[in-house]
């Protein structure tokens, strides 16, 4: 026989188990996200720009100038699609969102080209897109090539060597992250929905006035989420290795070690959340309001190297962050948990004090 | 002297902000009694139910429930108490059986007394066609037979009842009246709350509490002897007129239509009521007949509520 006190955590969990299963919605939401998610990011996600739309004016007119546009159409991260007969007119189709790229040959083009002192052409780019401009920065270090400019090459100082994603596919880096990012929202969103409900709908305060105690009530509740956001990370490691090829280089234990410390982490905000919000609708409020910082600072979709210090010190107090850091050296540098203890310990402090805040806030009474 | 009430609070307060909901109440709740809180809406029932099982912690005053003083040692009390919220609780989703199994794995009772208090259960509250029922689908008066079997599945000592019959028809509430009596016949204490007079009547005590404070206390005929309300009935030709009539006098407390009569309470100190009311009735040409009759229960609640607004009175009736 169990002690009471497993036994009545035990009941709750199978109750909740119970009503997940029959709330059709919410079981679609946990196999219907990783899926959907996985699918969409990692198809639509791909930092590697091609195709912009361009627009040329070549004043220039010259054998010379035609041969550097169609190389630069031959790059194919511009698809020429309009000719403009002047600068302003460039600007125009820049700012109406036609083009995003502008590409002026001044009618000196050819005497520029030769002296060789400063650039020969303009690249006008609209830089409302930030992540266009780096690409048009690359295009314009794009060197005039033998044919249009016989001159020496000199050697470049380093040789680049790109470890862990030799080919570069936006996947590769997405679907790791991707775990993360899956389990923040739903972990989040289910555990503070689940004690909300029981609130909303009047359950709770026939819960309170039975043996049950809080500790008890939230190992109940959390015990069931820990298995599907277990269920979660699989659905997104398989499909990612399916349809992305993306590797698995590290241990799998390790990796659900760590799926594990951040589904608590997780699972331990949801819990502080539902202390607070005193409906299913406040508590998905401040659910967003917790993923979109999430989302932004953690490095998974801006780089985390490029934002200023004080984002940098938000970000790093967000599991997700470790969490992306530790997948992404897991699943693709095959690195430990010992050697990443720098991103485990904040998991774990996480964890500890978001259950500590939620036990001391959750009275077991109404008010 | 402990032994003897299952209840027993003095000037137990609860205020929430600048409204005190529950005012200086004093109580003696005997053990095995069907003990019931009369008042309208609003008027302190619940807060003070939800104090005396420690959901809520009083203001002030202190509270004692089976020897167990509360909120402090409300943990101690949670296996002896049983409680039944006002509206429904247990989980819509779930069949009446898996909320029993729930319940009764919540109070931790043996697989074996599991077994048997459900089947116990089942049969007593009538629920055995209703067992893979899932409780979201029955009917007002499904859904409290199975709160009630929930509530009283680890055989406690106490028992809460908030409105339990608020939303159930007449014939399930005169069931549900049976099986209470059971349970206290068989030694359990049962506290109900209602605004319903025919549930009140019931009740082997009462206690009346308006605007948070108890205003009057006894068994129903107690009180019905024991107020201080002159009632009569008129039968009037015309009894809208005179209901308008009467309502301007100053001893004149209520006036209730019922059918072709009138319904009045006057004040205990307006003297020969029946009379006075024939002379002025009979003086604005009214053909009139007024009797003295025994005050019921609603007289008693109105006089004691101290005349509340006719709208409150009425919707506590």
């Amino acid at each position: 026989m169990l002690p009471d006190s497993l036994r009545r955590a035990r009941a709750i969990a199978a109750k909740e188990v119970r009503q997940l299963l029959r709330d059709r919605l919410t079981f679609g939401m946990i196999v219907g996200i990783p899926l959907l998610q996985v699918i969409l990011f990692g198809y639509a996600i791909n930092t590697d720009v091609r195709h912009l739309r361009a627009a040329v004016a070549d004043l220039s007119n010259t054998q010379l100038s035609r041969s550097v546009v169609a190389e630069a159409a031959a790059s194919q991260v511009v698809d020429v699609v309009d000719v403009a007969h002047s600068a302003p007119e460039l600007e125009a189709l820049l700012r109406d969102g036609q083009v995003s790229v502008g590409l002026y040959l001044p009618p000196d083009f050819g005497r520029r080209a030769a002296t060789g002192a400063g650039p020969a052409a303009q690249l006008m780019v609209d830089g409302s897109d930030p992540t266009l401009l780096g690409v048009a920065q690359g295009l314009a270090l794009m060197p005039l090539t033998a044919r249009s400019a016989p001159r020496t090459q000199p050697s470049p100082l380093f040789e680049v060597r790109n470890f862990y994603n030799p080919e570069r596919r936006s996947a590769v880096d997405i679907v790791p992250a991707l775990i993360g990012v899956i389990l923040t929202l739903t972990m989040v969103l289910f555990t503070a929905v689940a004690i909300v409900r029981e609130r909303e709908r009047g359950n709770l305060e026939l819960l309170i006035t039975t043996p049950v105690s809080t500790v008890e009530l939230m190992a109940g509740k959390i015990g069931p989420y820990i298995g599907i956001g277990l269920i979660q990370v699989t659905i997104v490691l398989l499909l990612g290795w399916l349809l992305f090829s993306v590797p698995v280089v590290g241990s799998l234990v390790t990796l659900y070690f760590a799926a594990l410390l951040f589904i608590a982490a997780s699972l331990g905000l949801g819990l502080l959340i539902s202390t607070f919000a005193q409906t299913q609708f406040q508590a998905m409020q401040l659910t967003v309001f917790t993923f979109l910082p999430s989302i932004l600072l953690s490095g998974f979709m801006f780089p985390f190297d490029g934002m200023p210090a004080f984002a940098r010190w938000i970000g790093e107090c967000l599991p997700l962050t470790h969490f992306i850091r530790l997948t992404r050296g897991v699943l693709l540098r095959g690195a430990g948990l010992g050697g990443m203890w720098i991103d485990v310990w904040p998991l774990l402090a996480f964890f500890a004090l978001t259950l500590t805040l939620a036990v001391l806030k959750f009275h077991k009474r109404l008010d | 002297m402990a032994g003897d009430y299952a209840i027993e609070t003095h000037g137990l307060t609860r205020r929430f902000g600048k409204f005190t909901a529950v005012d200086g109440i004093d109580l003696r709740i005997p053990k095995g009694k069907i003990y019931g809180f009369l008042g309208p809406n609003g008027s302190g029932k619940s807060t003070t139910i939800r104090m005396l099982c420690g959901l809520l912690e009083p203001s002030g005053g202190e509270a004692t429930v089976l020897g167990h003083r509360v909120p402090q040692e409300a943990e101690a009390l949670r296996r002896k108490l049983g409680y039944m919220t006002q509206s429904f609780s247990l989980y819509g989703d779930l069949s009446t059986r898996e909320n029993l199994e729930f319940m009764a794995e919540v109070f931790t009772l043996s697989p074996a007394k599991r077994k048997a208090r459900i089947q116990e259960a089942a049969e007593r509250y009538f629920l055995t066609q209703l067992m893979s029922q899932r409780a979201g689908t029955m009917s007002g008066g499904q859904r409290q037979r199975l709160a009630l079997a929930a509530a009283t599945l680890h055989s406690p000592e106490m028992l809460f009842l908030d409105e339990p019959t608020s939303a159930v028809d007449p014939q399930s509430r005169r069931d549900f009246w049976d099986r209470l009596f059971e349970l206290a016949s068989e030694g359990t204490t049962i506290l109900v709350s209602t605004h319903l007079m025919d549930e009140a009547e019931r009740c082997h005590g009462l206690a009346i509490i308006s605007k948070g404070k108890l205003v009057a206390e006894g068994t129903p005929r107690e009180l019905m002897e024991k107020t201080d309300a002159q009632v009569l009935e008129i039968d009037a030709p015309e009894p809208q007129q005179a209901a308008k009539l009467l309502k301007q006098q100053s001893y004149v407390k209520s006036v209730t239509q019922i059918g072709t009569r009138l319904h009045a309470l006057l004040d205990k100190d307006a003297r020969d009521g029946a009379k006075q009311l024939t002379q002025l009735l009979k003086g604005a040409g009214l053909d009139v007949e007024v009797k003295e009759i025994d005050a019921n229960l609603e007289d008693v609640f109105v006089a004691s509520t101290g005349f509340q607004s006719e709208s409150e009175a009425k919707h506590a009736a």
